[in-house]
């Protein structure tokens, strides 16, 4: 793959490489974080001295249906030694899926001190490069959170249909069988968390990781990108748009790559996707 | 409704004494490391895998295959195509081990949430419908195998 400088994104310094991880290990102002979609991944192995935020147990308030509070971030911050000025570098299974999860969730705190690893695991098993099952630990830190900041980079189903009525772009990101609603008509298929299938109105459907290399997990040049998103789909740098997926995880590897590779500067995240919309009451519909 | 295969139990048994987190991932690797035990062999399928054998909402792209038994018991195999796909390895071979032989009536009782028992109740929605999905593909072969004699 191609050196990341030249790959021509917006935010190349958004994306760091396998060699650049491999030479700050022991960087005291680097924290290097794991999230992965595999629960027993991290356990299995790491990069060294990585700790692991699991999106589940560690990124979501314990009872309500929403992220974890300022207070909570502080006491996660300080047990896994973060500072407010650390450079977090975020790395997963799944070409980063969850990593990219993790770092939206960060900048929902303002925290933007944030890298993600090109290519994820996959490139770093790939290189041989060395794993641990040692889990490090840090000195906790004193973290002062911001409050966290939900009208910039999130969406809620109020702005959806605002946008729906004001036809501005939507990018559903899930896979198209997803999108159709075919999947929830197919026999013995485990209930998708949602009552009706198909998706938001005049959403595109690009799934998420088009915007990857599948051999290696790293993310595709910013012209193959725009090939995708722009020539193919039809969207525009200066469009405000709403990515969503089934939970909002996939789209935020989506938003991830229209913000920081494309330098798109209005996207949006709706984290409720379709858990939310097909279980909502009397709310449009396609298929 | 019938009791399910008594090796899952004794699996379940020890799953629900275990203290952490920690210990429970520590078992799950263990046992995702027997995987090439229960992977399909070559005879059976190779790649591409007919559609059907897919497991739906696995990401970790996990295939399952029903074998007939001479005594009219099933055995089952499976591939994970995603190497990183940890879990679903040891969700096969937990069932593998467990209902491969058993009988059908039993292995059709086989309840979807036992992945929750085996994983914890913090696995993720996704997660744990793609699991589910795995264990959902065993029982659905064992209660046709049932119903078509």
């Amino acid at each position: 793959m191609s050196d990341i400088a030249s790959r021509g994104y917006a935010h190349p310094d958004k994306l760091v490489s396998t060699d650049w991880v491999a030479a700050h290990l022991d960087d005291p102002n680097v924290r290097i974080v794991e999230s992965n979609e595999d629960p027993l991944l991290y356990a299995s192995g790491h990069i060294p001295g990585a700790v692991q935020i699991d999106w589940v147990s560690d990124l979501n308030d314990p009872l309500r249906r929403d992220y974890l509070d300022a207070p909570r971030f502080e006491q996660l911050m300080s047990r896994v030694g973060i500072a407010p000025e650390t450079l977090v570098v975020f790395y997963g299974d799944k070409n980063n899926w969850w990593a990219c999860y993790a770092l939206w969730v960060f900048q929902l705190f303002g925290h933007t001190n944030t890298r993600v690893m090109d290519g994820g695991r996959l490139k770093w098993e790939q290189e041989g490069r060395p794993l641990t099952r040692e889990v490090p630990t840090y000195p906790p830190t004193v973290y002062k959170a911001q409050p966290r900041n939900d009208s910039v980079i999130r969406a809620f189903r109020d702005d959806v249909m605002r946008h729906i009525n004001a036809n501005k772009p939507l990018v559903d990101v899930r896979s198209p069988a997803e999108y159709t609603g075919e999947k929830l008509h197919m026999e013995g298929y485990p209930n998708e968390g949602a009552l009706r299938g198909g998706h938001i109105p005049g959403a595109k459907n690009v799934p998420w990781g088009r915007a990857v290399n599948p051999h290696d997990g790293t993310f595709k040049t910013a012209e193959e990108l725009r090939a995708i998103y722009e020539q193919e789909q039809g969207l525009k740098p200066d469009d405000d748009v709403i990515a969503y997926c089934r939970i909002g995880e996939r789209s935020s590897h989506t938003w991830f790559v229209l913000s920081y590779l494309l330098g798109y500067p209005n996207v949006r995240n709706y984290d409720g996707s379709w858990t939310e919309w097909g279980n909502l009451v009397g709310v449009p519909i396609e298929k | 409704m019938s009791a399910v295969p008594p090796k899952l139990q004794a699996v379940l048994d020890d799953f629900a004494l275990m203290p952490d987190r920690n210990a429970r991932a520590e078992y799950l690797i263990e046992i995702a490391d027997r995987f090439d035990a229960v992977r399909v062999p070559p005879e059976v399928a190779q790649r591409p895998y007919d559609e059907r054998h897919r497991v739906p909402a696995c990401e970790s792209e996990a295939f399952v295959w029903a074998l007939d038994n001479p005594d009219g018991t099933l055995t089952f195999r499976f591939d994970v195509l995603n190497p990183q796909g940890l879990s679903a390895m040891a969700m096969a071979v937990v069932l593998d081990e467990t209902c491969s032989g058993a009988p059908l009536e039993q292995v059709a009782s086989v309840p979807a949430d036992i992945v929750f028992t085996l994983f914890g109740k913090e696995i993720s929605m996704g997660k744990g419908q793609g699991l589910m999905g795995l264990v959902s593909m065993v029982q659905h072969a064992a209660r046709q195998r049932l119903a078509t004699g």
